[in-house]
């Protein structure tokens, strides 16, 4: 993931459950395009038809928290998001995140000022959070060595094979 | 270096003396569970990789539980996948109908969990199991097929926040209204990637089923486990289960912690936690002109025995106000039978009340009781967020058994003592 992303931010607030991500409701199926179609409904009902292919969403403190439903990533990915921008994420989200592959990046000055519809380039070798409409820069959190190892493998299932976990 | 119970179990696991807060380390699991939901995302993963062997048939637990009985074609399919699995692959703890129950319920009335184990689940509400002395943790799919296949999972080493309960609980106050009542004081995020131990002469009282109450709901305040030291209290519960040995940690005394905090339970109430985050937590007395249309007892948080003999004690003799739905979810087969001979169901019929199959049911809004715009329920689960049990316009409010039964009885939101 070393490509520059560039997107549209959507902005949410603070504790973006996962019931808010992806409602249980949906949880009978765990196909991609299905659960993209319902991705933040209820936050936003016209999210899925809102989001454009590379959108950035942004959340406040603790995004993610709640139930462990990996289909909340996979239907944010599935969505054509390409990264979650927060101040802070929950953090079984925050391993699912790493673990399957979607883009997540930790700054609570970034996530305080970014606002709907500003145009956000983000450089995930550095960290480097870019507002272009505002004209202003912030840093994530580095990320730890062994999630740039995760990162690198292409997630937790290619890392533990590599790796020989699975003999 | 001295170490909290969560970082001994950690280094236990890993082949370590010590490990510090903030270290990642793989380490090997003692049970990796999945359910109807979660699981498939699993399974196909292993599939799709062509891995045809699971890294220990008797360590893998796979419990559809959410959806059942499978409430459509599509939940049928996830159940279905459970199952063909757990055939072609030899899992051992596979468990359907009349075996089947709420997992965090199930896993340790079974002794399939035990003090000092590394337990992960792809389940938020697997941290349930720090009641016994176990480090459990929820993580996701993907985690579940990484531990299948080898048997090993990445862990943050978290350092800890303790809480000292001391005191005698008030007439009703049980772990339901404690937890609430900690969320409340420390918010959704306040324990976040931390672990929380909870220990003092109060919680030392704590029957077995309130301390998974209280575990539970650890990760309601963003944490990676909730933890009790085993004591004489674990061990009768665990003696006659456990199929294997356990072994028993205990924090150094001189253990660091981000914050030690004091709580005189005494000084605490029976609790209700207002829409839509668990930390809306107020006193009942705040929550009495709210008119309910529903009322859920059940679920991994309140589902065990003394929840329902807690609830049967204040229906007894009563019935049920006419516009409220009382639905009562035993959590395990067995809970099922040892309810119904001690009576417990005729009491809930004669109130009114119906009841329901073991289910994670209308708790996330899957099936059994969902709610309709504009509806609210009083629920003993462990979630109030926006469109939780059914409509995004409903509402749920989290309480104990007995504010729950009592509630029912009113139609708003009550404590026993206003019967």
């Amino acid at each position: 993931m070393s490509d520059l992303i560039k997107g549209k931010a959507w902005r949410f607030g603070d504790d973006v459950d996962t019931d808010a991500i992806i409602p249980a409701r949906y949880l009978s199926t765990s196909d991609p395009d299905q659960l993209a179609e319902h991705c933040m409904e209820d936050a936003d009902p016209d999210f899925p038809r809102k989001v454009g292919r590379g959108d950035i969403i942004v959340g406040g403190k603790n995004f993610g928290c709640g139930s462990s439903r990996e289909h909340a990533p996979i239907a944010i990915k599935a969505a054509g998001v390409s990264c979650v921008i927060a101040g802070s994420f929950a953090r079984i989200f925050y391993r699912n995140a790493f673990n399957m592959g979607l883009p997540i990046f930790e700054s609570r000055e970034a996530a305080d000022r970014i606002q709907t519809g500003d145009i956000m380039e983000v450089d995930p070798a550095t960290g480097s959070i870019r507002n272009i409409t505002r004209d202003e820069t912030f840093r994530a959190e580095p990320y730890p060595e062994f999630m740039m190892d995760l990162i690198a493998a292409g997630g937790l299932i290619p890392f533990l094979l590599k790796e020989g976990f699975n003999d | 270096m001295a170490m909290t119970i969560t970082q001994k179990i950690l280094a236990a696991h890993c082949g370590r003396d010590e490990v510090r807060p903030g270290e990642i380390v793989m380490a090997d699991v003692d049970l990796a569970l999945g359910n109807d939901i979660t699981a498939p995302i699993a399974i196909r993963i292993l599939r799709e990789k062509g891995i045809k062997k699971v890294f220990d048939k008797d360590k893998i637990a796979l419990v559809p539980d959410h959806f059942v009985p499978n409430k459509d074609i599509a939940s049928a399919q996830q159940c279905k996948a459970l199952r063909d699995f757990a055939g072609e692959y030899g899992v051992t703890n596979f468990f359907e109908l009349g075996e089947t129950g709420v997992e965090h319920a199930l896993l340790p009335e079974k002794g399939l969990v035990l003090p000092g184990d590394l337990v992960i689940g792809a389940d938020s509400h697997t941290c349930t199991y720090g009641a016994l002395g176990a480090l459990s943790t929820g993580v996701g799919s993907t985690d579940l097929a990484g531990a299948m296949i080898s048997g090993k999972a990445w862990f943050k080493v978290p350092s800890s926040m303790k809480f000292i309960l001391e005191g005698s609980l008030r007439p009703w106050v049980g772990g339901k209204d404690l937890i609430l009542f900690i969320i409340g004081m420390i918010g959704v995020d306040g324990a976040l990637y931390r672990s929380m131990e909870f220990s003092g002469s109060s919680i030392r009282d704590l029957p077995v089923s309130g301390r998974l109450t209280m575990c539970n709901m650890a990760i309601e305040a963003g944490a990676k486990n909730g933890i009790i030291q085993p004591d004489e209290i674990t061990e009768d519960y665990v003696r006659d289960r456990a199929p294997r040995k356990w072994k028993v940690f205990q924090s150094d005394p001189d253990a660091s912690y981000d914050r030690v905090i004091e709580i005189d339970v005494s000084r605490i109430g029976l609790q209700v936690a207002f829409p839509h985050l668990p930390e809306n937590s107020r006193p009942v007395e705040e929550a009495r002109d709210v008119v309910i249309d529903q009322v859920v007892i059940g679920s991994c948080t309140n589902g065990q025995l003394d929840d329902f003999r807690a609830a049967a004690r204040v229906l007894k003799g009563r019935k049920a106000a006419r516009r409220v739905r009382t639905i009562i979810i035993p959590t395990t087969p067995l809970i099922y039978r040892q309810a119904m001979e001690e009576g417990l169901f005729d009491i809930f019929l004669s109130a009114g009340a119906i009841i329901s199959p073991p289910t994670c049911g209308p708790c996330l809004g899957g099936h059994m009781g969902i709610l309709a715009e504009g509806e609210r329920a009083v629920a003993t689960t462990n979630r109030n967020f926006v469109g939780r049990m059914g409509h995004p316009k409903s509402e749920v409010f989290l309480a104990g058994p007995a504010v729950a039964a009592a509630s029912a009885v009113t139609g708003t939101i009550s404590s026993p003592d206003d019967l």
